[in-house]
This record gives structure tokens, sequence and C-alpha cells, in this order.
């Protein structure tokens, strides 16, 4: 069957003119400006070579940004699919109330990054500090006003949207397990812990797979939920790279830097979206 | 066995408290007076007092944003619906070197994040004089172009050929086959790829701060930033409008949530 070439283009075009516009030229006059001394202010932009790049190695709080998004992406993909896996393990235990659970625990993943950032900013600031100060539990005061409360603020706020996204794949794993498996590992006597080990785990490796890549560069990337809770405060020790690309961009008119750092960031993006394809074709076991 | 599950449901239910918690706390708070709120913030609102509401509803000029927000998401998701659909049909059943070219450009562009062309973009943007609605419902088709042909393309691919074929032999041509024979059968992968656009797009604050300028045509996210900004230190008024900003969206999550959970699924799996 052939198809006229027109109709072919014609199908395509929206998409294809709308993408090319909003992504492909801006990524190649990306790269372009990530070596110009662009300002944002001046129309003519002139060719600079590498210094852009050379720049961002000396400049400290690009460091300390990457470091904290590093931290920050560790400490919150491992807690996110421990809480994750533990609410698939309770919601697919068939309680009465399992899915009145399942509605709640998935609920806060629908509201946008920048409301519930602000929606913390009360809790951290303003509940936390009222128990805090009724108990006499000092570890309750002064929440983000340190590197380290913004920093479990930032976990924390993660956890609480992330999970529930998070217990649905795993959800969907559990359910791709057939129950004659789980039966006979019963049957043999099994127990909850053994069958975890021998079963559960291995047969939901491509579940696992998806949730740890997906909660990786979610961490990589946070911007609203930053920009809203900490703001990068205190001293700019909380910002992460999104929100340090932003303020190099748009608070000190470096565009052209801003725009070397946001190349290096799509550079690591891309690397971990690859290492994610790479591992989820490896390895999995087949039934 | 029995044991355990009361134990597992107990876990569970206070689980399920914790995660309602800060729905709970932000929702008593905003009906306090800002006295109230400083004296303490756990205990139940004295009464169901509205002049925060009242306020926050005015200042945040909330039926216009609303609107705004309402008309952007609902566009953008129509034009992604028609053009990814078509743009994915016309890929898989040509399948030759070009589409499949096209294809894998659509998929590897998925790997850009946001921030690595947002400041071309606004640049390239500003140029055309395209920071306004019409534009950002043009960046939304272009950046919502890569998930959704994707996930057209998937599902078109068990779609028969043969179906095509009969309406070519009836007489319809490509534009007709499209509007009659396939788009009523992508109704399912056509949900899908509309509330995955949506929670984006409703969300998104990102894209139109950078882009409008104009307070006339600003969305909530964008309006909740200001007005948090303006009224930081009172947090009976803030409580109140960022109440006001979620409720759309739980009252819709409450009607739609076995869709939502379903699309949201597929689409993570997928990718």
């Amino acid at each position: 069957m052939r198809r006229s070439k027109v109709a072919f283009y014609g199908f395509i075009a929206p998409c294809f003119i709308a993408f090319t516009i909003t992504v492909i030229i801006p990524f190649i006059f990306g790269i372009y400006y990530s070596f110009t001394d662009w300002n944002g202010i001046k129309s003519d932009v002139s060719f600079i070579g590498f210094s852009n790049y050379a720049e961002i190695f000396s400049d400290k709080g690009f460091g300390s940004s990457f470091l904290f998004t590093i931290l920050f992406a560790v400490a919150s993909v491992l807690l996110i699919n421990i809480i994750g896996f533990t609410l698939a393990i309770i919601v697919t235990r068939k309680l009465k109330i399992q899915n009145v659970l399942r509605t709640v625990f998935f609920m806060p993943n629908l509201i946008g990054g920048l409301i519930l950032g602000f929606i913390w900013q009360f809790i951290f600031v303003k509940v936390f500090a009222m128990i805090g100060d009724a108990t006499g539990a000092k570890w309750m005061l002064g929440w983000l006003s340190t590197t380290e409360t913004g920093f479990w603020g930032l976990v924390i706020l993660m956890c609480w949207q992330m999970s529930g996204y998070i217990m649905i794949i795993y959800i969907a794993a559990l359910q791709n397990i057939p129950t004659e498996l789980i039966e006979a590992s019963k049957i043999d006597g099994a127990n909850f812990k053994a069958r975890m080990k021998h079963i559960i785990f291995p047969l939901i490796r491509p579940g696992f797979t998806v949730c740890l890549f997906l909660t990786l560069s979610n961490a990589f990337k946070l911007y609203d939920q930053n920009l809203s809770l900490t703001g990068g405060a205190p001293r700019n020790s909380t910002q992460m790279l999104a929100l340090n690309i932003y303020n190099t961009a748009f608070k000190f008119n470096k565009m052209g830097q801003a725009q070397a750092k946001a190349i290096i960031f799509f550079v690591v993006i891309a690397l971990i979206s690859l290492i994610q394809v790479y591992f989820s074709k490896k390895g999995e076991v087949e039934l | 066995m029995k044991a355990n599950k009361v134990i597992t449901g107990i876990i569970g239910s206070v689980l399920g408290l914790l995660f309602l918690a800060p729905f709970y706390i932000i929702l008593t708070n905003s009906f306090k007076t800002k006295k109230e709120l400083f004296m303490n913030t756990l205990s139940l609102p004295k009464g169901l007092n509205f002049d925060n509401y009242i306020k926050a509803w005015k200042e945040l000029d909330f039926i216009k944003v609303f609107f705004n927000s309402f008309l952007i998401t609902l566009i953008s998701i129509v034009v992604i619906i028609v053009f990814a659909s078509m743009a994915a049909w016309m890929i898989q059943r040509t399948n030759n070197k070009i589409a499949n070219l096209i294809l894998y450009m659509f998929i590897a562009a998925m790997l850009i994040p946001f921030q690595s062309v947002m400041l071309p973009l606004v640049r390239l943007m500003g140029n055309l004089h395209m920071l306004n609605i019409p534009g950002i419902i043009f960046m939304y088709l272009g950046f919502g172009s890569s998930l959704s042909i994707f996930l057209y393309h998937g599902f078109i691919k068990s779609i028969p050929r043969s179906l095509d074929e009969a309406a070519t032999i009836d007489g319809c041509n490509s534009l007709q086959t499209y509007i009659y024979v396939i788009f009523p059968i992508l109704k399912p992968i056509s949900i899908t790829v509309a509330l995955l656009n949506m929670v984006w797009i409703w969300n998104d604050y990102l894209l139109p701060s950078l882009t409008i300028n104009n307070e006339e045509t600003h969305t909530i996210p964008l309006r909740i930033f200001y007005f948090f900004g303006q009224y930081t230190k009172q947090w009976h008024l803030a409580l109140a409008g960022l109440t006001l900003s979620i409720i759309p969206v739980i009252i819709f999550y409450f009607f739609a949530q076995k869709q939502i959970i379903e699309s949201v699924t597929a689409g993570s799996v997928k990718s």
C-alpha cells in the first residue's frame, strides 16, 4: 500500500514543526550558546571557546549544588523505593481498606510540586516548631533554617509525593507474579521472608529497575519543590542543579555560563537514562 | 495469618493517616484567624470562618487564573491528542527509513531535560513573538509530542493494517481513514495520553513562569507563586489560597482515579 508523500508529511508536520522549534533548534543553539558570552542583554553574542566550561569547574556554587543533588538523589531514591515497596505490599494483601489506602497514598502525586513545597514549608516551619515547643523536642525546632533540615525537608517532601507513584508500579509488578508460584512456595513451607527473597524480589526486578531510575532522574531534575520549599536557603546551600542553572541565568544574567551548566546537566541526565536502558535489558528473570 | 492481616491493616491505616496529615493541617489552619493560627497550629478552628477564603479568592483572582489554567490545559491536550495520534499512525504505517528516523528522534529527545533548552527557547520564542497563550500551547505540543507519539505508536502496532486497507478500498483517503476508522479505535490510549499530559501541564510552573509576563494570563501555579511571595508572613491567607488551588485536582481525582492510576502505570512502565 502506497501513500502519497503529501499525506505523510502533512500528518507528521504539526508535531514535527512544534517539536523542532521547541526542542531541536533550542538544543542545537544551546550547545552554541554555551561557548559564548551571551548575557541576555546585548543582542550580539561572541564566541569565547571553553571559558564558560572552565569557569564552571572553579565555581564552588555549582560544585556544592552538584554534591547536594547527588546526596539528595541517593537519600530520596532509597527511601522512596523502600516506602513505595512497603506500601505496595500492604495494599496487595487483600485488606478491606486497600482501595481507600491506594487512593490516599497516590493523592499527593497529582498536586503540583510548587504547591507541595509551600504546604510543607508551613508544616516544617510552623507546625514542627509548635510541636517542638510543646514537647521540648529540640530537633523539631528551626527546620529549613539549616542545610541539614533543608535537605531532610526536601527528602520528606519527595517521599510524600512520590512513594504512592512508585507504589503503583510495584503493585503492577507484584500482580504479574503468577499465584501458582506463591501457592507452591507456601506448600513447600516457605515463610514470608523466604518467599520475598527467592520469588518476589527476583520477579519484580523489571519493576524495580523502572522505579529506581524514575526516582533517580526525578531527583536530579527537581526544581519546583526546591524553589518553593527552601529556595536554596540558607545561603544557597540547599540549591540543587536545576535551580542553580536558573539563578545563574536570571539572577546573574550569565546566560552563556548557565547554558554550559545546562549542557553538563543534559549529559548527566542522559547518562542516567542510558544506564537504565542498559540495566533494564540485562539480567531480568525470564519465567 | 489472620493476626498478620490485622497488623498489616493497622500499619496501613497509620501510614494512611500520616499521608493525609498534611491535607488535614492546611485545611484546618486555613479557617483560622491570624491570631488563632499563631496560638496553635494543631487545634481545630473555632468555627468555619470563610474570611480567609474570600480574601484569597479575590487576591488570586481565582476564577480568572482557574480559567487560564483550564483553557491552556484543555487546548494543549486536544492539540496533542489530534496531532500526536496522526503523526504516530503515519509513522507506524509508512515504516520506511525516514519514518523510523523521525520516530527515533522523538524518542531520543525524551533524554533532554527542559533546563537544557529553556534559555535558547525563550529567546527564540521571543523573537517569533510567541510569548503568549498560543505560544505556550505550541510549546506544550512540542514537548508533549515525544511521549505521546511513543505511546500511540506502541498501540497502533497492534491495530491490523487490513482495517486501513478496507477503508481505502471503500474509497477513503488518508484523512478520512484516520478520522472514521483509526481515531475511534485509539480511545483507550487517547485517555492515557490525555491524563498524563493533563497532570503535567496543569501543574507546570517553570514554562509559564518563563513565557507569561502578563498578569491577565497567569496560570494557577504562577499566581500561587506571586501570591505566596506577597503573603509569606500571613499563613492564614496563604493556606486558604493553597487549599483553593488543590481543590480542583482533588475533585477531579475522585472522579477519575481509576483511569489516572492506570494511565500513570502505562506511561511509566512503557517509558
